[in-house]
């Protein structure tokens, strides 16, 4: 029967946890392992704080505490910058505000904790440019339009109605609306 | 830090390395000396401080100088420290940089952090004071003629064994975390195959699987971080847990709301009640989960999904619908307002501004002008001069 599968599982995961929670707190490489395994057999670590994972790893808190830090900047940055914010300057951000004496945040610690903080309705979303992301944290302001020509001013660092006609084939009008 | 003297910094036989943090400045009482930048090496015996640029540099005071030992927290721009106050200098000590001092206490200064980890350790050391029970080699630096040559090298291939068995050890640990971790993977998965025949039984109906079973099953897979493929019943894929949390939530949010006038986005709500607890926060999904069953908990507060899928968290007696009135009156005055004038005006955030817009807007009491300038909503003429 499942309860008892389950006991036998939590003993194991207690035994790791009392030789290797240190681990998952230090290392961010660990981290990411970690999560990776997780996904290949099916099973989200953050789904709940009330999870095992969480509980006896402190996986949980670790990433729910980074995404009240991600809103709480993103929200002191709003004024300045759209909304829109890369995920080096979120980092740096994040890093500042957490003071000398916490563990470090690495990008993908950051992208895990925003990808959890969709389900809150609040627009955050997640865009590639160039090598990197851009973190969004207005909702629905952007479009697929805006995304795509900013993904095209990445190359520059800006970018002008004719070539945004020439390399995507709009019209004025179209070019001109998301600019 | 008269009380420092010259030492290769080798341990010695006996003497065993507790700890060591890089980035250490030692300053005599209040001033600073050319000890800037070392690493501090904590030992059973001996505290010794190393040069980084220079390994030659190296001086050490025993333990058992220490007096007692104290806590400096960083301020701006100055790290963390510790004071540590000691016995005078013993008159048979061995030579050491400095042949006086006006200060009783020096300070360890901690550049690149570790001075937690470090102060607990010395602590530990001074109060179990090891170095009574085990004697070093010091009794053999006695005998200083030629046979102390050779007793040396075999002090020094020890502690070089001692030092390669430690570094050995800290790679088996972590490549034992990720073996470990390897087999814990290996039974997860198990777990995972488990639930997903019981999540077909249940749905086939078969087995005779109980309500109250189906429940247990359900904080099964909460528990494990499983998605649940039952499909939705009545409390969606809320729990026990769930519910409880719903109640919780509605006692810490009924004062805050009324605060922010009955309403508040579910990002706001995640971040104020995480902050509040500190410890075991609630996952996003947790928060959603329980919010869901607001309503169905007949407690004061509701979940609200907007068209634009915004959530937020209302008091049962708010009503967004006559909030929308008094923003028509509120366009009207000033003729047209955008998401943003508006919620300066009235004193919301601009999120929650926007959604009673567009909510009035659908009601049909507003007209949007979306131009490059950005969004402008106007009262609608067309239903009140027509």
């Amino acid at each position: 029967q499942m309860s008892k599968q389950l006991d036998m599982f939590r003993t194991n995961l207690e035994e790791f946890a009392s030789k290797h929670k240190q681990e998952i707190r230090k290392s961010a490489e660990f981290r990411v392992q970690f999560q990776d395994m997780c996904a290949t057999i099916g099973v989200d670590p953050l789904a709940s704080g009330k999870g095992f994972w969480s509980e006896m790893l402190g996986v949980g808190d670790f990433y729910y505490e980074l995404g009240v830090q991600i809103i709480e900047v993103c929200l002191a940055l709003k004024h300045r910058n759209g909304g829109l914010i890369t995920l080096e300057e979120l980092q740096q951000q994040v890093l500042k505000g957490r003071g000398k004496l916490a563990q470090d945040v690495s990008q993908d610690d950051l992208l895990r904790a925003i990808k959890k903080l969709k389900v809150l309705g609040n627009g955050f979303g997640i865009i590639p440019v160039g090598g990197t992301f851009l973190v969004q944290s207005v909702p629905a302001e952007l479009n697929m339009d805006h995304t795509v020509v900013l993904q095209l001013a990445e190359k520059k660092g800006f970018v002008t109605v004719s070539e945004i006609r020439a390399s995507l084939k709009w019209e004025t009008e179209r070019a001109k609306q998301v600019l | 830090m008269d009380r420092f003297s010259w030492t290769s910094g080798l341990l010695e036989l006996g003497e065993t390395l507790v700890v060591q943090q890089r980035g250490v400045r030692l300053i005599d009482g209040e001033e600073k000396v050319k000890f800037d930048s070392g690493v501090l090496l904590l030992s059973t015996h001996r505290l010794i401080w190393r040069d980084q640029k220079n390994h030659e540099r190296c001086i050490a005071v025993p333990l058992s100088q220490i007096v007692f030992i104290e806590e400096q927290a960083a301020g701006i721009g100055k790290s963390a420290k510790i004071v540590v106050h000691l016995h005078p200098a013993s008159s048979n000590k061995e030579p050491g940089p400095f042949q006086s001092s006006k200060y009783s206490y020096i300070k360890l200064s901690f550049k690149e952090h570790g001075q937690i980890e470090f102060y607990r350790r010395l602590s530990e050391e001074i109060t179990q004071r090891r170095w009574e029970s085990m004697p070093t080699g010091q009794a053999m630096q006695v005998n200083k003629d030629s046979q102390a040559g050779r007793i040396r090298a075999v002090g020094i291939v020890g502690i070089e064994r001692k030092l390669e068995e430690k570094r050995k050890e800290t790679d088996k640990n972590i490549s034992e975390a990720f073996e470990d971790l390897s087999k814990l993977m290996e039974k997860a998965k198990e777990m995972v195959e488990l639930s997903k025949s019981i999540a077909n039984k249940i749905k086939e109906k078969q087995g005779d699987i109980t309500e109250d079973e189906t429940i247990r099953f359900k904080s099964y897979l909460l528990s494990m971080g499983i998605a649940n493929p039952v499909t939705r019943e009545t409390y969606g894929s809320g729990t026990q847990y769930h519910m409880q949390l719903a109640k919780q939530l509605a006692g810490i949010l009924q004062t805050p709301l009324e605060e922010r006038g009955g309403i508040m986005s579910l990002t706001e709500v995640y971040c104020l009640v995480n902050r509040a607890r500190g410890l075991e926060l609630l996952s996003p999904e947790d928060l959603v989960n329980a919010c869901k069953m607001l309503e169905s908990l007949k407690l004061p507060l509701r979940l609200r999904i907007f068209d634009s899928g915004v959530m937020v968290i209302e008091l049962q007696s708010h009503n967004e619908e006559e909030m929308v009135a008094a923003a028509l009156e509120t366009v009207s005055e000033k003729g047209s307002l955008t998401a943003d004038e508006f919620a300066k005006l009235v004193g919301m955030s601009v999120l929650l501004a926007k959604e009673r817009l567009l909510l009035a807007e659908k009601m049909g009491h507003l007209c949007r002008d979306d131009s490059v300038e950005g969004l402008r909503f106007y009262p609608n003429l067309f239903l009140t001069q027509s």
